[in-house]
């Protein structure tokens, strides 16, 4: 069992191997062969293209989390739409008003979060008064 | 490919539970001004149509849904149990999110997705779906814990309790892979001992890391330590939920797992037996120590997890389930309602953004308010087991149990407890009664909502304490159709 498990995997190690050494080597070999001529502007952390404005480690508005963990949070539903499409002949209309009923109860948290002002980048002042 | 229809009718709580929910996350942004009472009323009609709906499950044994659940009169009970502490706590709630000024319709909506979870919990005849019902129950009160938002201290205990409890349910969630690997299923009533070579380590290590997973959801030492902080921190009355549903749900789910799989009974007892013992003296002995009366009451529910883990070793030791399970049953019921009323009853005395948690702030409590102060010592005095109260026949069933299945050390060490236990209940009963009033408070208002909660709590204390034959009955009944061994 254990001998074959290895056989089956050793092609995999391989590949990961020559991977790492081939990104070990070129990095090595740049840097040995390379010529290094440092300026201010070329040791600039890149911030596509434009100058730096300042430090990247500040609190950032609360708001990019919201968005990222609604969008998180409807992207894996999303998710489970592939395994449903992939029996749905199968299943049929069972299928179907499951799949309905499970959209419904997203449809009423996205209602739920559209009310509550958690979509508006600048919510009004009397939204804000509500959302506390 | 439809489910029949009694399947739909066998989860006919958690639909309600889960509707109730919903619809109230949806009118909330709806409503503006007067919406305290719509919403209170939603919430409290929404888990008492629940706890009514129970009769369908009760009157529909079997299995449901290409049997991820099994419907029987265990898990009926603790249904029960449960939904009745959601309904309790969401009325004994809305006082108190008024004073806090933090009265939303999703607090109750989380409590009454908290109580789905727990009823699944209670039904799971598969693991998935306890660790579904684990997840819902267990996310909904981290959101809780947290809910003063404004307050630091409520603030870390939602923190510390969602830091560990995921790592909680990252074993429960690892044992169940390996139980799976082991046996070749995730259904319960399926896990025979395997036949493979090799693979009974791998059953026992699956089980070991569930055991140690659901360990922390009852804090049962030495995975209690989250359990003063998380208490203290979170809102009274969901310290109160807290204290007495998940609890329940977790011990049910135990018991389950204990009862049907066959490997389990043997390879945990010992785990069992030792864990007992560590929790009723960590519990007693830190709650001896504490100033503050939450604080005091977290570590009393420490301890008295460990009371009930007493009965599930005697469960595990012997051939004969029922008698422990029955013992388990009882005792969770009991323990539910003295420890919700006086977790409840904290929760108001404590007055505004709880700034009267200390002892010395109960101090002549009996002469300004003398039914308050009876009733809360009527708690107190049950949760120390004083005979007339529930909590006295509760540890007596737990001890016959243990005594059935010949664990006398466990049994005399249950009874040291006891004695320890006393000295702190009975400090804030003398406290109450023997101590001058403090006389520039205003004495603490009780509103009906909280009285009522509070007398249906103490009507149960007496009730189970006078009248067990019939809830007794129940639970034998209840061990009875588990699937045993």
């Amino acid at each position: 069992m254990s001998g074959n498990l290895a056989q089956a995997y050793a092609p995999l190690l391989i590949h990961l191997l020559v991977a790492l050494g081939l990104s070990a080597i070129l990095l090595i070999l740049s840097s040995l062969i390379g010529q290094h001529r440092p300026t201010r502007e070329k040791m600039q952390p890149y911030e596509c293209g434009i100058t730096p404005v300042g430090d990247a480690r500040e609190p950032f508005d609360v708001k990019f989390y919201l968005v990222a963990m609604v969008f998180i949070l409807f992207d894996v539903e999303a998710v489970f739409l592939y395994p449903w499409a992939y029996v749905f002949r199968e299943l049929r209309w069972f299928g179907f008003t499951e799949m309905l009923l499970y959209i419904l109860i997203l449809l009423a948290g996205y209602v739920y979060l559209w009310k509550k002002g958690a979509l508006d980048w600048n919510p009004s002042k009397t939204q804000r008064d509500r959302q506390t | 490919m439809f489910p029949p229809r009694q399947d739909v009718l066998r989860l006919m709580p958690e639909i309600i539970l889960s509707l109730s929910g919903i619809l109230l996350m949806l009118i909330e942004p709806f409503l503006s001004g007067a919406r305290r009472t719509l919403i209170v009323t939603l919430a409290a009609l929404g888990s008492g149509l629940a706890l009514v709906s129970t009769i369908y499950p009760a009157t529909l044994p079997g299995t449901a849904f290409s049997g991820l659940l099994r419907i029987d009169g265990f898990s009926v009970f603790v249904h029960v149990v449960v939904e009745a502490v959601a309904f309790l706590v969401i009325i004994g709630s809305a006082d108190y999110l008024d004073r806090e000024k933090i009265q939303h319709g999703e607090y109750y909506a989380l409590v009454l997705f908290a109580t789905v979870g727990m009823c699944v919990m209670a039904g799971a005849a598969e693991l998935m779906t306890a660790f579904v019902g684990l997840e819902t129950s267990s996310i909904s009160t981290y959101i809780l814990a947290g809910y003063r938002r404004d307050v630091p201290r409520s603030n870390e205990s939602a923190m510390k309790y969602f830091l560990l409890g995921s790592f909680a349910t990252a074993f429960f969630l690892y044992g169940i892979a390996l139980l799976y690997g082991a046996t070749g299923t995730t259904q319960l009533a399926r896990m025979t001992f395997p036949t493979t070579p090799g693979r009974e380590r791998l059953l026992d290590l699956g089980l070991g890391l569930m055991l140690v997973g659901l360990a922390f959801k009852i804090a049962a030492a030495p995975f209690q330590l989250w359990t003063p902080d998380v208490y203290e921190g979170a809102p009274t009355p969901v310290t109160a939920l807290m204290a007495s549903g998940p609890k329940a749900a977790a011990f049910a789910l135990l018991l389950r797992i204990l009862a049907t799989v066959g490997a389990a009974g043997t390879f945990w007892f010992w785990a069992l037996w030792v864990s007992a013992a560590l929790t009723m003296f960590v519990g007693n002995l830190a709650a001896i120590a504490q100033s503050n009366v939450k604080r005091m009451l977290a570590y009393s529910s420490i301890s008295h997890a460990g009371y009930i883990l007493v009965a599930l070793a005697a469960a595990a030791a012997s051939d004969q389930v029922e008698l422990g399970v029955a013992a388990v049953l009882y005792y969770l019921a009991v323990y539910a309602l003295m420890k919700l009323g006086a977790f409840i009853f904290v929760s108001q005395l404590g007055g505004e953004s709880e700034r009267h948690m200390e002892i010395d702030d109960f101090r002549g409590l009996a002469v300004r308010q003398p039914v308050a102060a009876a009733c809360f010592a009527l708690f107190l005095l049950s949760l120390l087991g004083l005979p007339v109260t529930s909590g006295f026949l509760g540890k007596f069933y737990i001890f016959n149990a243990a005594l059935a299945s010949r664990l006398i050390w466990l049994a005399v060490l249950l009874a040291i407890n006891t004695v320890i236990a006393a000295f702190y209940y009975l400090r804030v009963i003398v406290v109450m009664y023997m101590r001058q009033p403090n006389q520039t408070w205003p004495p603490a208002p009780m509103p009906w909502a909280v009285t009522f909660v509070l007398s249906i709590a103490a009507a149960g204390t007496f009730y189970l304490g006078l009248f067990p034959g019939r809830v007794m009955a129940l639970a034998t009944q209840a061990a009875l159709s588990l699937p045993g061994r």
